[in-house]
């Protein structure tokens, strides 16, 4: 009697032994697995689905684009052609090429003292924005960094070790900066005394400024939708 | 002997595919107090291993220790989580030495140096 008394305590508190081991073995397992990889699963299938968006309407892009091309080319009545084609060297759509210059911007090799700001050694969105505003006020036609065509729209703006312009895309340094206009104009504007490089190069950052006989400049390929702005047609006007 | 061991193994593996099959789970914030409750019902079991090789095994006081052990523990360590004290540290050495102790007679018994001091 007693010897199945202890039989049987025993069968009970191996169960509850094993029942304690397992529940507690699948409760780190989930801790583990649903506070890391999950987690990182989860980020890495959202990527994808937004790569495989992406691309679609990339594809989708491409082919208004193509489809516009095709519209404009049945346009091609002279003068609505050029002035076609100057809207859209304007805006930025067309890949355009012509004398001009290339500025190289790299960070500061200078050694930086001990207590300086080391911040004041590294290129800034705001450097980008001196020198981008001074080539358009030299008269620069067509604007990119390092390949990225600058629009009406661009922003220029820090995003911790990188830049990014065009909403998406982001830029890292050494920043190359390529502008269509006359040469001699921009490369004044850019080596004014106490003008941008100066100050530029006062903290050591390394500017190289080149000339270029036939530099291109590609085209936007950001989106062109207005969502709010509407054409407004004041009497009178156009 | 050998049968009670085989009883307690069989209810042991019964016990684990029950856990592992079980629908409900487990709140993450309960794993440490099953996990003080777990290390105290290993204490008692490797207790009663020894007390049986020392030949003065007692069922009631083998349970009691197992159920009253890891009930103990877990409500010791939920009193502390309240209070801001750690005393889960003070359960996992407490128990933690006291299962190497019996581990470290019941391996004497089983080389059969039952004699020698641990």
């Amino acid at each position: 009697m007693t010897k199945n008394r202890i039989h049987w305590a025993l069968i009970v508190v191996g169960l509850v032994l094993g029942l304690m081991l397992s529940t507690q073995f699948r409760v780190q397992q989930e801790k583990v697995y649903s506070s890391t990889v999950k987690r990182v699963q989860q980020l890495a299938q959202e990527v994808e689905s937004a790569k495989v968006e992406r691309d679609a309407l990339r594809a989708r892009v491409q082919e208004l684009r193509t489809e516009l091309d095709r519209a404009a080319d049945e346009a091609r009545q002279g003068k609505l052609r050029t002035e076609l084609d100057n809207i859209r060297m304007q805006a930025g759509l067309l890949s355009v090429k012509g004398p001009g210059i290339e500025v190289v911007l790299k960070d500061s090799n200078a050694p930086s003292q001990p207590g300086d700001n080391p911040n004041l050694y590294v290129l800034h969105d705001e450097d980008l924005l001196k020198v981008v505003n001074e080539l358009r006020a030299a008269g620069a036609e067509a604007l990119a960094i390092n390949g990225e065509r600058l629009v009406a729209t661009s922003e220029i703006r820090c995003i911790g070790p990188a830049v990014v312009v065009n909403t998406t895309k982001r830029l890292a340094p050494p920043y190359t900066i390529t502008a269509v206009g006359d040469p001699d104009t921009l490369i004044a504007a850019l080596e004014m005394r106490d003008g941008v490089i100066a100050t530029l190069k006062f903290w050591g950052i390394q500017v190289t400024v080149r000339r270029v006989p036939e530099v291109v400049v590609p085209a936007y390929t950001g989106p062109t939708t207005f969502h709010y702005a509407r054409p407004f047609l004041e009497e009178g006007g156009n | 002997m050998w049968v009670s061991i085989w009883l307690a193994i069989v209810g042991l593996v019964i016990g684990i595919g029950i856990g592992l099959n079980l629908p409900v789970f487990l709140p993450a914030a309960y794993a440490k107090y099953l996990g003080i409750a777990i290390l105290a019902a290993l204490d008692s079991v490797f207790g009663g291993i020894r007390a049986a090789l020392e030949e003065k095994f007692d069922n009631l006081v083998f349970v009691s220790g197992f159920v009253g052990n890891a009930l103990m523990a877990a409500l010791l360590v939920f009193i502390g989580d309240r209070l801001g004290v750690e005393i889960y540290i003070a359960a996992v050495v407490a128990f933690g030495v006291r299962l190497f102790h019996n581990l470290g007679v019941i391996r004497r018994y089983l080389v059969g140096r039952k004699n020698e001091t641990v």
